[in-house]
């Protein structure tokens, strides 16, 4: 077995992300009182992607806000180097929306229970959900999300990459592989 | 961006170049939270942050206590007056006899300078410089070179003019060294008695005129006359200190039409500025107060995320 292979590229993950898009709006019945927050950086870009697909179905700009968890990681102060604080770009009141909360990758769901900690800082929304790009499994806390692009089951000591063009890269890529291969 | 490795802010100058950028860039996140209806964040719970401050002040006190509370760390105030100090207990007693209690961070005001560094070495808590006699002020000139930072979108090539007595002054000296190391011509301005000698050493000009330094100048720095400070005669008189460098609007005829007027606070209105300056277009004293907040969060979430103290 080879230590790194590709699960998606660019074509279906443009494909998966235009379904999460439906899938959005079909289970909102439209996109009244919706919003997309993106968790920094991965999900942040895939917000913004997710906002333009929804655009192309539905004709309206829907709002988009970016979110920095660092300061409410469980891990601050253990970790081995401190993630540097980006802003948290939220320019809307989330009270009375429906979040739509995006993230890359979904693991051990510790990141999520900290992004909803901080969402719930800005406001009470009408409720909030999850939208990942791909679910890997493993995970640590009662946690799940309600739109997935792609179910990929992995080892425990795998890494998955979420490539995005928008971070200077050729083109969209989802690669699994073992920790600490090339 | 290379890590940070700095468990104790004691004098700008342990900082380097990258390490003031991290600085600037981690408050420009923090002062979001400030904006929020909820302004707290919990990234150092269960942390808690000693105030020891053995001279007055309401700006720095008040600031670092917002600084640690929004980000969920316990705060107390030690007010010496009030202290066993009184009873003769040394500084370093009291001190010791605090982290006893296991406090994870001192923050330190004093009258003699080298007291932070004191504290640094004797005692496992970090320690973060609040101001040491006429030494240093770390965190005023970060919140300083933060506002100049947002305002101007950059430092590097501003020519930024620091008037007053820069003798008594440690928010001049740690200015002083982090305007250099970012890039900007610094001039300073004042009474002969009250510029230190030979500070051009430090790669600074000197002007005892007034007009030379606010004609080109981007920066005004204005600094408190420390009245307290002035028991030996450095000046003959404070109306005269007024007439040849108090800012005022007549005086700023001829500066650039956006120069920014600083001033670490607090002032002296009608001293150092007229209360017209103090309060016009050009001031962005309130800005630095606000920023105050922002950049006090950034070094105190910067500082615990470093584990271990050196020793």
């Amino acid at each position: 077995m080879t230590n790194s292979s590709k699960m998606m590229d660019q074509e279906t993950v443009r494909r998966a992300l235009m379904r999460l898009a439906h899938e959005i709006l079909e289970k909102n019945k439209g996109i009244e009182e919706i919003c997309l927050v993106g968790i920094r950086t991965g999900g942040a870009v895939l917000a913004k992607r997710l906002q333009q697909c929804i655009k192309d179905i539905e004709g309206v700009e829907v709002p988009l806000g970016i979110l920095d968890i660092t300061l409410y990681r469980d891990d601050l102060t253990t970790a081995h180097t401190q993630p540097i604080l980006r802003e948290t770009l939220i320019p809307f009141d989330l009270t009375g929306q429906k979040v739509i909360l995006v993230d890359d990758v979904l693991f051990t769901g510790r990141t999520i229970r900290a992004a909803l900690d901080a969402l719930i800082d800005f406001g009470r929304p009408a409720n909030i959900q999850l939208a990942v790009l791909i679910d890997r499994g493993h995970r640590e806390l009662p946690i799940r999300a309600d739109y997935v692009g792609k179910n990929i089951p992995t080892s425990i000591d795998d890494d998955v990459c979420v490539i995005l063009k928008e971070a200077n890269h050729n083109e969209d890529e989802v690669i699994v592989k073992k920790r600490g291969a090339q | 961006m290379i890590g940070w490795k700095h468990g104790d802010l004691l004098e700008l100058s342990d900082l380097s170049k990258e390490d003031i950028e991290r600085v600037i860039e981690t408050a420009k996140a923090f002062k979001e939270v400030s904006m929020r209806d909820i302004k707290k964040v919990p990234a150092l719970r269960g942390k808690t942050v000693v105030m020891l401050f053995s001279e007055p002040s309401t700006r720095t006190r008040i600031s670092f206590e917002l600084a640690a509370k929004r980000l969920s760390a316990d705060t107390l105030n030690v007010t010496v007056s009030a202290s066993s100090l009184q009873k003769g207990e040394t500084l370093l007693d009291m001190a010791k006899n605090i982290e006893a209690m296991n406090v994870d961070m001192i923050i330190v005001r004093h009258k003699s300078a080298g007291v932070p560094q004191i504290l640094a070495r004797e005692l496992k808590p970090g320690v973060i410089n609040a101001g040491d006699g006429c030494r240093s002020h770390p965190t005023q000139a970060l919140l300083d070179l933060f506002t100049i930072q947002e305002r101007l979108g950059r430092i590097d090539g501003l020519k930024v003019g620091i008037i007053g007595d820069v003798l008594h002054s440690r928010v001049a000296r740690s200015n002083i060294y982090g305007l250099i190391k970012m890039g900007a011509k610094v001039t300073l301005c004042g009474p002969s008695t009250l510029i230190p000698p030979e500070i051009e050493r430090q790669g600074v000009d000197v002007t005892y005129k007034l007009n030379e330094v606010v004609a080109d100048a981007d920066v005004l720095m204005c600094l408190r006359l420390q009245k307290e400070r002035q028991e030996e005669k450095y000046l003959p008189s404070i109306r005269e200190y007024v007439n040849a460098f108090g800012l005022t609007k007549e005086k700023l005829k001829q500066a650039k039409p956006d120069v920014l007027i600083m001033h670490p606070g607090p002032v002296n209105r009608g001293i150092e500025l007229s209360a017209e300056l103090a309060d016009g277009v050009n001031s962005v004293i309130l800005e630095q107060v606000t920023n105050g907040v922002a950049v006090r969060m950034a070094i105190l979430y910067l500082l615990f995320g470093k584990k271990e103290k050196a020793s």
